[in-house]
């Protein structure tokens, strides 16, 4: 092993220094009143205004129809994340299982099929997206918000690698021990997945929070909007005649932080575990 | 328990290797078969064929009295140990044992009851709660043979089970294995490259070669009646010596030595002659004898294999280790131990009034081996 010495330290904290130090300024500022922000900038003191600041943006209605709150978008932002990351370990887990351990006709065929579809990213299909969407009046909807993101390989391909690196003599230890395909997925696959499910998680989790193209696209209904969008929206919608107010943007964007690295902390040990060891 | 027929049965894999051709095996009801052969010789595609991972392309396989050719593996009634001893690594020890009983819905404290005795046998009692990374090869050995055990299967399959271990704990082991299937009385089916392992368990074995038979037999009648120049080469270690000779006249040509035999030879012309290492002994005066050039010494402790040629062929012997040494020896020939094989084809050519020295070893039923002697 190397030992860290003072120098590593410094470049260590130099990494943190820039990785953090915006964060803390927004939360710094976010405490302080909007006038305050408009007259001295940024700042990295404590402004003591916290709690009113964090309790209006998170419960006072507003929007076009005067019904949007801060926690309402975080919901939906949840719906959003959660919705997705589970929905895409369901279905890559169950489309790399059929792929893996299935021999069916055209097998290959589907196979490439799929590999394409990481070349066509939502932004690249977007509009006939919104189209199908639209169509099947799923606009304003958490299923229209969802499924569309969900179509894309790049699960299956981790999920894929995974089952390959498993022994074929677990598939048939267990053929021998009367565990048909279901059982096998349900009882082996799966926990053996679990740190590999939970690294997918989490970078599915972050990536679902963070979509605004397609949120701004699909919702016109204020009920759905998301908090990455509603960011936008609100200063928008709250800019008062006089000073903008600042502190509540700042807020709302180191709320619209806080999930995904709650879930990065939670997850992180897991994380590491499947993306560096495998359990077997 | 059950018998097990293997009756002429092939595998063609999809691009057209036969990896097994035509192979017929009547496995008695407690009957330990062994499958020894060379790596790539088509054993363990024959036992997957047992176990019904593996389609059958030709033949019939029937356990007990049912014919299983379209038989799902669990509906087998068998029982399988893989080399690599494919635990679940996500349960217990306890779970991987009882996985297989719960599957088929046997009560809770049956397979209680059953997990515990296999278990107590197995001696891995202490580390039912671990997982399998926190066990040594053997402990996770002993997991895999318990998981066939509570079963209580009509047969065990083992794909080289002990290639894993190192050489200490295969030796103990393969005792064990072998006393847990006296003990069972399960009709087993084992495969291995390693022909001593093949030699210690078998009740009989059966050597493979090419996806093809060569020999079956109990393990001293392959040892002492090798049925062609593989199994001979393949069977005893060191390896028998196959030297090239000439019958001629009552007398066999090795090179430039004329050997009197003293009984009709069986064939006149070329043939290969076979010559087990332990069969030789330095020739006393007046013997007829071969003059054997020294090469090197491989000092084995108990003996010494002395490797060296007989004008152009080489030769091993072994030899007690206080016999001395020189450059040059005189190695008697042991007429009745001498093997003859066809030059062509590498079949034995059978001796007219060859004793048959396998039949007092054995008895001749495997079953009747007192159990008691064994355990
Ligand atoms: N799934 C397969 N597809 C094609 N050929 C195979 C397959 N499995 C094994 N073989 C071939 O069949 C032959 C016998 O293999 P195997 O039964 O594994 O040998 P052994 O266990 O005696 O080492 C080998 O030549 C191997 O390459
Ligand atoms: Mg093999």
């Amino acid at each position: 092993m190397h030992r860290t010495r003072f120098f590593d330290h410094v470049i260590l904290l130099i990494g943190v220094f820039i990785m953090v130090a915006p964060v803390v300024v927004a939360f710094m500022t976010s405490t302080h009143e909007a006038a305050d922000i408009h007259r001295n900038g940024l700042s990295l003191t404590w402004g003591g205004h916290f709690a009113e600041t964090y309790e209006t943006v998170l419960t006072r209605e507003g929007g076009f129809t005067g019904k949007v709150t801060g926690f309402n978008m975080m919901l939906n932002s949840m719906i959003l994340g959660l919705g997705f990351a589970v929905g895409k370990i369901v279905l890559s887990m169950l489309a790399a299982y059929a792929i893996v351990y299935f021999r069916f006709p055209l097998a290959s065929l589907f196979f490439w099929v799929i590999f394409t579809t990481l070349l066509l990213p939502l932004e690249v299909r977007i509009l006939p997206s919104y189209e199908v969407m639209n169509a099947l009046k799923l606009t304003n909807t958490y299923t229209g918000l969802i499924v569309p993101l969900l179509a894309s390989a790049t699960g299956t391909f981790y999920f894929r690698q995974f089952f390959k690196s498993v022994p074929d003599e677990l598939l048939e230890a267990a053929r021998i021990d009367g565990a048909g395909p279901f059982k096998f997925f349900i009882d082996v696959l799966v926990p053996l997945s679990r740190t590999m499910m939970a690294a997918i998680f989490i970078i599915m989790f972050v990536y679902g929070w963070n979509q605004y193209l397609w949120p701004t696209l699909m919702t016109t209904d204020e009920g759905f909007f998301t908090l990455v969008r509603g960011i936008k929206q609100i200063l928008l919608v709250w800019v008062g005649s006089n000073i903008p107010d600042y502190n509540e943007a700042f807020a709302l964007a180191i709320l619209a932080m806080l999930p995904p690295v709650m879930i990065v902390v939670i997850f992180q040990r897991w994380f590491i575990k499947g993306l560096t060891e495998s359990d077997k | 328990m059950a018998a097990i027929d293997i009756a002429g049965v092939s595998k063609i894999y999809t691009g057209g290797v036969e990896a097994v051709k035509s192979v017929s095996i009547d496995i008695a009801d407690g009957e330990f078969i062994v499958l020894v052969g060379p790596s790539g010789c088509g054993k363990s595609t024959l036992l997957r064929m047992v176990a019904g991972l593996e389609t059958i392309s030709k033949g019939n396989v029937t356990i007990g009295t049912r014919l299983v050719n379209d038989v799902d593996p669990a509906e087998r009634d068998i029982a399988m140990v893989f080399q690599n001893y494919a635990l679940y690594p996500h349960m217990t020890v306890y779970e991987n044992l009882a996985y297989g009983l719960r599957n088929r819905g046997t009560p809770k404290a049956e397979i209680d009851a059953r997990v515990a005795e296999a278990a107590r046998m197995l001696e891995i009692e202490p580390y039912l709660d671990r997982k399998p990374r926190a066990l040594s090869g053997g402990q996770r050995q002993r997991v895999a043979m318990g998981r066939a055990i509570v079963r209580k299967p009509a047969a065990f399959l083992f794909d080289e089970p002990l290639s894993n271990l190192d050489a200490k704990l295969r030796v103990s082991m393969r005792g064990e294995i072998k006393r847990l299937q006296k003990r069972l009385g399960t009709t087993s089916l084992y495969v291995t490259h390693d022909q001593l392992e093949a030699m210690t368990l078998a009740d009989r074995l059966v050597v493979l070669n090419g996806g093809r038979i060569e020999q079956i037999g109990r393990p001293l009648e392959v040892y002492h009646a090798p049925a062609s120049t593989f199994v001979a080469s393949f069977i005893g270690s060191p390896a028998m010596n196959l030297l090239k000779g000439v019958l001629e006249g009552g007398r066999l040509h090795l090179g430039t030595h004329a050997i009197d035999l003293d009984y009709p030879a069986p064939t006149r012309g070329p043939v290969t002659v076979g010559l087990r290492a332990e069969d030789l002994r330095p020739a006393s005066a007046g013997e007829q004898a071969l003059l054997f050039r020294v090469d090197y010494v491989e000092e084995l402790g108990a003996q010494r294999l002395v490797h060296g040629a007989v004008e152009d062929q080489p030769l091993t012997v072994a030899l007690p280790p206080e016999t001395p040494l020189a450059s040059e020896l005189a190695i008697a020939i042991p007429m009745d131990r001498l093997h003859f094989f066809s030059a062509e084809n590498g079949k034995r050519l059978q001796r007219r009034g060859e004793t048959d020295r396998t039949a007092m070893a054995v008895p001749a039923r495997p079953q009747a081996v007192n159990l008691e002697s064994v355990s």
